[in-house]
């Protein structure tokens, strides 16, 4: 019998803080086996040399926020078999953009006393706004177990075990006592994607969402809760859901119903 | 003979962030060495506009995913001295612990996954791995403990949760931190031995007049506290930066360049921190660092290696110190009161001092920011040290010069991501070049 093929994988960067594909290498028990799994044939973070594609996985980390970056990721595509966007920026635009509910001619005028240098686009975008998407990897950053799973099961070929349920289903498996209900700490873990391994309330803070909505989020619901119970005001409510996943479309709507 | 010569690299490997360089030969002459960067901005002053004080810290630690807690720690301490509250002892000293942490998974990333990989000739941490497993294994497990350490105390290693505005959500129990205390004791004696190995690394000649820029505390090797010094007379409040430094935009870079004014270029970082604070260092890193006959002042970036080894045994020291002496505080954070006021906030990250300044109202609100990411300020150093280097080294080859420019930058740990808030290396040739 042939030996197997190792698969190439690249891995791409976008806007970001470089902090998701940082969790490839803070897998320091496990970077040396998953490199003897995979030709890495992409990755400028760690690795000098570079391997032209086609690739049979590639990891993309960050937001398209310039014209040159939407076009790149369609290249990127067309080269990958199989793409995993991972972490916030990357599957919902991440904190930049922040600048979608502002005029971004202004957000460059107060970073920068050239504005003519600079070449954005008025939005921050997660990658599948512009290509097909195989698998999302949520969270700011991303969980490196969740990492791994993903790898793992791809190169196994089967299909990643990736939690679809909120934050809440995590943090009461653990036997954490509820900061929102027991303490009156605002949580927005009953709207949030788990992943993360509920370590907000582990630490007795409540949920600020960095692994973005759950599916079918009640997040009016939560808003009420939230207002009626805690005393929050629209302002406290509309910057809940406007961090790190603002431009996620559940919290989007969710934090424009909070305008004043 | 070729009229023109060009070396470049599009996309600098092993540094955080997206970045290029460009070498200018004109007549067989370097004219101009540049350190590009096209790392997209991400306009983190400008929506930091409107959000409250306490957000400052979770969101500017994205500005980095390497070293959060720097970010975190500055805009924490910017808000608390802006509103007049200092925390107590046992906080400070668990801010301080975890900031050990980010030291040393910080530079155990740079030393044995983006540096020594160029000293021995490999292209990465796992090709290297191959012929020198042990150093490889070493460093990941050093890197593991400081990423553990950050965990611990922060609940996970990037973008950690524990820590706010007036100290921490949880603190820790004295048992939770001495569980880490025997895996600590090793990674001293790994540190110190990392040290010896990084000595015997190869090391251009090459020794640069700098201008070294650090914090300077008169009770201990300063990461979260003191005045700004330099080995040319500056000793300033962090609150006067603004008056000595001053921030440039350059066309063939998304990061500000930074400048001491009437001075020019200055370096921050371990070199910085090394030549100024080295007495304060810890009694077995001043053994490691005299046993490898090294001393202030250091004028060879490429020795920053061993400087970082030596900081990071300086960081299992100073983490162990804290541990023994820990107890558990009454109250996890101090409740801070916003006035209208101008905060300021300077930290030692891993790759030099990272200064924030935020202008507030009354009821806690940022009008407006400023940060100061510690690769803007190397960046201009950076480009002198590759212009330089061209200059004594024109003679190598290609692939030589280009790999070597590499490292000129890479000395630096320049961190892109923080300082758009950048690599590709490009040599180009004009006329009558040498091959």
């Amino acid at each position: 019998m042939q030996p197997k093929r190792k698969p190439k994988m690249a891995v791409w960067k976008f806007a970001s803080c470089d902090g998701c594909q940082l969790s490839l290498l803070d897998c320091e028990d496990e970077l040396l086996a998953v490199a003897q799994e995979v030709v890495v044939a992409y990755f400028p973070e760690g690795f000098r040399k570079v391997i032209k594609g086609p690739y049979d996985l590639s990891l993309v980390e960050g937001s398209i926020t310039t014209p040159h970056d939407a076009e790149r990721i369609h290249k990127i595509r067309r080269a990958s078999k199989t793409i995993i966007s991972i972490g916030a920026c990357a599957t919902a635009g991440g904190i930049q953009a922040l600048r979608n509910f502002s005029n971004v001619s202004d957000f460059i005028r107060i970073v920068y006393a050239k504005p003519r240098y600079i070449e954005t686009l008025s939005k921050s975008t997660p990658i599948s706004d512009h290509i097909k998407v195989d698998y999302e990897l949520r969270g700011c950053p991303i969980n490196k177990y969740q990492l791994l799973e993903v790898l793992s099961a791809l190169l196994n070929g089967r299909k990643p075990l990736l939690p679809a349920y909120s934050v809440c289903i995590e943090c009461k498996r653990q036997g954490h006592v509820c900061v929102m209900v027991a303490h009156g700490t605002p949580c927005l873990g009953p709207v949030t994607q788990a992943g993360c391994g509920a370590i907000c309330p582990a630490y007795q803070r409540g949920c600020y969402a960095c692994f973005g909505p759950v599916k079918s989020p009640n997040t009016q619901a939560l808003s009420s809760w939230m207002g009626d119970r805690l005393g929050m005001e629209p302002a406290d409510l509309l910057r809940a859901f406007r961090v790190f996943n603002a431009y996620a479309e559940p919290f989007r709507k969710e934090s424009e119903t909070h305008e004043i | 003979m070729k009229s023109s010569r060009t070396l470049k690299v599009d996309y600098l490997a092993r540094v955080e962030g997206e970045g290029g360089l460009r070498i200018k030969f004109k007549n067989g002459a370097v004219t101009g060495a540049h350190f590009d960067i096209f790392e997209p901005p991400r306009f983190f002053e400008a929506f930091l506009r409107g959000r409250k004080f306490w957000e400052a810290p979770d969101i500017t630690a994205r500005i980095c995913g390497i070293c959060p807690i720097a970010y975190i720690t500055c805009a924490c301490q910017a808000m608390e001295s802006g509103f007049g509250v200092k925390l107590n002892a046992q906080l400070q000293a668990l801010r301080r612990l975890i900031f050990c942490g980010e030291w040393i998974e910080s530079h155990a990333l740079h030393i044995y996954m983006l540096h020594a990989p160029d000293f021995l000739g490999y292209p990465d941490a796992v090709a290297m791995a191959a012929d020198h497993p042990s150093i490889v294994q070493q460093g990941l497990q050093i890197k593991k403990l400081g990423n553990d350490l950050v965990a611990l105390i922060g609940g996970r290693e990037i973008h950690p949760v524990n820590l706010k505005t007036g100290g921490f959500y949880r603190v820790p129990t004295r048992n939770e931190l001495f569980s880490l205390s025997d895996r600590i004791k090793s990674a001293c004696d790994a540190a110190y031995q990392a040290v010896l190995w990084a000595a015997t690394l190869p090391f251009p000649d090459f020794e640069q007049d700098y201008e070294f820029v650090a914090l300077h505390h008169p009770a201990e090797y300063a990461i979260m506290d003191g005045a700004l010094v330099s080995n040319r007379g500056l000793e300033i409040q962090i609150s006067d930066f603004e008056h000595y430094i001053q921030e440039e935009q350059v066309e063939h870079s998304t990061s500000l360049h930074a400048e001491m004014k009437g001075r020019g270029a200055y370096v921050v970082g371990p070199l910085a921190r090394f030549n100024l604070n080295f007495k304060q260092l810890s009694s077995l890193a001043l053994q490691a660092a005299s046993e490898v006959k090294l001393a202030p002042v250091c004028n060879n970036p490429f020795k920053t290696i061993i400087i970082r080894s030596i900081e990071i045994l300086y960081a299992c020291e100073e983490a162990l110190r804290i541990i023994e002496n820990y107890e558990r505080p009454a109250e996890p954070a101090i409740a801070l009161k916003p006035v209208a006021t101008t905060a300021y906030g300077c930290t030692e990250a891993p790759r030099g001092i990272c200064w924030h300044r935020y202008r507030l109202d009354e009821n806690g609100t940022i009008l407006d920011a400023r940060i100061v990411p510690p690769t803007s300020q190397n960046q201009k150093t950076i480009e002198n040290d590759l212009l330089h280097f061209v200059r004594r080294n024109a003679d190598l080859s290609d692939e030589k010069l280009t790999w070597m420019c590499e490292q000129v930058i890479r000395n630096y740990d320049p961190c892109i991501s923080c300082s758009c808030h950048f690599l590709n290396v490009k040599i180009e040739h004009d006329a009558t070049a040498k091959k």
